[in-house]
């Protein structure tokens, strides 16, 4: 049982602040992984719960008792890293028993803990041998048992499969997965690449120049990005952001892009919903490439539009359209339009459309 | 602007058979991909063309010229590479000058200057000109080696893994500038990748390499739908084409290591038109079995009960990992199915899309027939 909360923690390198003012509430047996681009912080933010790096400011709690002075030792939590950090001269058993030695324990309890981890992660075959005689994925789930085998109170892994080729890669994040699911322990992981967030997380946290963007559900985070920056990092291909302007009567309203004759056909509830920024401060609109219909005919809100480069991807289609000025890349049904310079017709489903505030970058929050 | 054959070309480095019986044929203003794994023989094809190699065997045609004493200068084509191999210390206008530049070439000065003002418009890098190229991104110094081609107006492109070294988002935004580049210019383009989402985005054609010999030559839709071999059908798609080891009976497909059944078109005579009837010839004869994950439907009567074994979720759907007993296969569904890890499933498959190869040679039963 352990719960995670970081309060108002500032991280200085010099004069350059990488953590700045970050709050963070981790539940009891929840999967939390830090995702963001190299150097926003994600790393830093990893090491400070762990007690590798001290904080300038705030509070680390952990079960409600404040640790930013602890120890790293002190504080029960186990870390693992991208490389893998073995002893080379100790065999697989030596390696994982060896965060027992100082506990005390018999050797036929260490000896029963050891055989258990080792049967959940699938190694009891490779106990016998030198980590040199081991596969990368082998040897990151020794790691993996080293950590877990003091059963600690969180686990804390810093991309641990970033070094491992991309098949291999799939394979261990599924098994880190199920690990989880079957252990069910407090974890913290740290990685770069969206799908594996999106895949692992039961609450993605978003980090970029130091600064939490957004703390959500891997649907959350998806389907409504607090910001341009989450809206355009999660996702591939990258969510469409075009300058747009709003206009409208009593019935209905349109939304028409830099450049563009006409606009898109929108329900009159979003002049509601968008108060005062339909006339005054400027705004982008957020579509995925799923949320631009194309149709071959032309139907009640559909704009006449060209189709400019196609991208078969196999199962779909990316179809770059030409609006205005802006480029709009609709997902479409495998061979679904002919080829570059087809005339098609498209909308754009208000369902799962974003507003955007260009100056501040912040969604308006909008949900049509 | 060229046309380009190889006709059996083979080409040993020692003992090595780095390519063996090649022929291919880029018509004008192609865009040719050249997909394969590392040391299947991509960039010495690429060399071949270039004139920076010479084959062991065979003849290089452009535009139906043997070109084997032609020299690398006369053969007129443009190299981009992986590494961007610009002048640090020159500005990127200076860069796109210097081709244009040597004495024998004898551009006039307006030329040079409409042709580097043209590419740079093209390439979109028209506000970096006047920057030192050591001071520009990565995305922005392969624009500029690409540009450095574009000037010299060359008769062919030949393009070595240019998006490799890039960052994801960068390589999926470049993609189509490529594209759309080649469009524009309607040149002849050769681009050699390891990345198959490269070779089904951007290529006209694609050529599948493999150990030095062309495995497939065909658009990117009859590559993924109609794959040679089991090699082509689990290297091109992600997640890959699930192949199952089975055999036919009485015209169900039956998997091998669970016994598992679903149904097979082939065996009604209709739906999938190429494809050879199941009928008693077939019955029994080891086959391998191959599904796309988007045609792997979970259906709550679906004849096969599986567990979820892994859940990847991309936001716009999901990649199941569901596990037979040993067997396991992928299924692509929408973002909004809720599946937990450990959760039995039942699914089926859409009949009409399977495709059938030989177990013992891997060819796809079409191919061969």
């Amino acid at each position: 049982m352990t719960q995670i909360e970081l309060r108002g923690v500032q991280k200085y390198f010099g004069a350059v602040q990488v953590i700045k003012n970050l709050n963070l509430a981790i539940a009891d047996n929840e999967f939390i992984v830090l995702l963001g681009q190299s150097g926003c912080g994600k790393t830093t933010t990893l090491r400070a719960v762990a007690g590798l790096e001290t904080i300038d400011e705030g509070d680390i709690l952990i079960d409600g008792k404040p640790v930013q002075n602890l120890k790293a030792a002190d504080r029960d939590i186990a870390l693992v890293f991208q490389s893998f950090s073995l002893y080379p001269h100790m065999s697989v058993y030596e390696n994982i028993a060896f965060p027992l030695r100082a506990t005390r324990k018999s050797k036929a309890e260490i000896d029963t803990e050891v055989r258990s981890i080792a049967k959940t992660l699938q190694i009891t075959h490779l106990l016998g041998l030198k980590p040199s005689a081991l596969s990368g994925g082998d040897m990151q789930r020794v790691a993996i048992g080293r950590a877990l085998v003091r059963r600690p109170k969180a686990l804390l892994m810093d991309e641990p499969i970033g070094a491992l080729d991309a098949k291999l890669r799939e394979e261990m994040r599924a098994e880190i997965k199920r690990l989880h699911v079957r252990q069910g322990s407090t974890t913290i992981y740290v990685t770069h690449d969206q799908i594996e967030a999106m895949s692992l997380a039961d609450r993605i946290v978003i980090m970029h120049e130091g600064v939490l963007q957004q703390v959500g559900t891997p649907d959350e985070v998806y389907s409504r990005p607090a910001n341009l920056f989450v809206a355009q990092f999660v996702g591939s291909p990258v969510m469409n952001v075009a300058e747009a302007a709003v206009a409208g009567d009593t019935d209905s309203a349109t939304v028409k892009l830099k450049g563009a004759d006409t606009g898109f056909e929108f329900p009159q509830a979003l002049l509601s919903k968008l108060n005062g920024h339909a006339s005054g401060g400027k705004l982008a609109l957020g579509i995925r490439p799923e949320g631009v219909i194309v149709s071959h005919d032309k139907a009640q809100g559909f704009l006449p539009v060209e189709a400019q480069i196609i991208e078969p991807l196999g199962s779909y289609d990316i179809v770059d359209l030409k609006v205005g000025s802006s480029i709009l890349r609709a997902r479409t049904r495998s061979g679904f339009v002919g080829g570059a310079g087809a005339k098609v017709f498209a909308r754009i489903d208000p369902e799962q459309a974003h507003f955007f505030d260009t100056a501040s970058g912040q969604s308006l929050g909008v949900r049509l | 602007m060229a046309h380009i054959q190889l006709k059996n070309i083979s080409k040993k480095f020692g003992n090595h058979t780095a390519l063996a019986d090649l022929d291919l044929d880029i018509a004008d203003g192609e865009f040719f991909v050249l997909l394969g794994e590392t040391g299947a023989g991509k960039t010495t094809t690429l060399r071949l063309i270039a004139g920076l190699e010479k084959p062991t065997e065979g003849q290089v045609f452009i535009d139906g010229v043997d070109v084997a004493d032609w020299g690398a200068a006369e053969r007129d084509v443009a190299l981009v590479l992986q590494q961007y191999s610009l002048y640090p210390r020159y500005t990127v206008r200076e860069n796109l000058e210097f081709p244009l530049r040597p004495k024998i070439r004898r551009v006039p000065e307006a030329e040079i200057k409409d042709r580097v003002a043209r590419a740079a418009q093209t390439l979109r890098i028209e506000h970096l000109l006047d920057r030192k190229t050591d001071r520009l991104s990565g995305g922005e110094m392969q624009r500029v080696s690409i540009g450095r081609a574009i000037v010299r107006k060359p008769r062919v492109f030949l393009m070595d893994e240019p998006l490799s070294a890039l960052d994801a988002k960068l390589r999926e935004s470049l993609r189509t500038d490529l594209k759309s580049l080649q469009m524009q210019l309607g040149a002849t383009f050769l681009f050699v990748t390891h990345d198959q989402i490269e070779a089904m985005s951007m290529g006209d054609k694609i050529g599948v390499l493999n150990h030095g010999r062309i495995v497939q030559t065909g658009t990117p839709q009859e590559i993924y739908n109609n794959p040679r071999d089991t090699y082509v059908a689990s290297f091109v798609g992600s997640p890959p084409m699930n192949l199952i080891d089975g055999k036919l009976v009485d015209g169900r497909a039956v998997m091998a290591p669970m016994n598992f059944e679903l149904p097979y078109a082939g065996a009604a005579g209709g739906g999938n038109g190429g494809m050879p009837k199941a009928g008693g010839a077939m019955d029994g004869r080891p086959l391998v079995f191959g599904i796309r994950p988007e045609d792997v439907h979970l259906e709550s009567g679906a004849p096969v009960e599986a567990m979820v074994h892994d859940v990847e979720n991309h936001g716009v759907e999901k990649i199941l990992t569901l596990r037979v007993g040993d067997t396991t296969l992928r299924a692509t569904v929408p973002a909004r199915t809720d599946v937990q890890i450990e959760q039995p499933v039942r699914f089926a498959w859409n009949p009409d899309k399977v495709v059938l190869f030989d177990k013992a040679s891997g060819v796809s039963l079409q191919h061969s027939a």
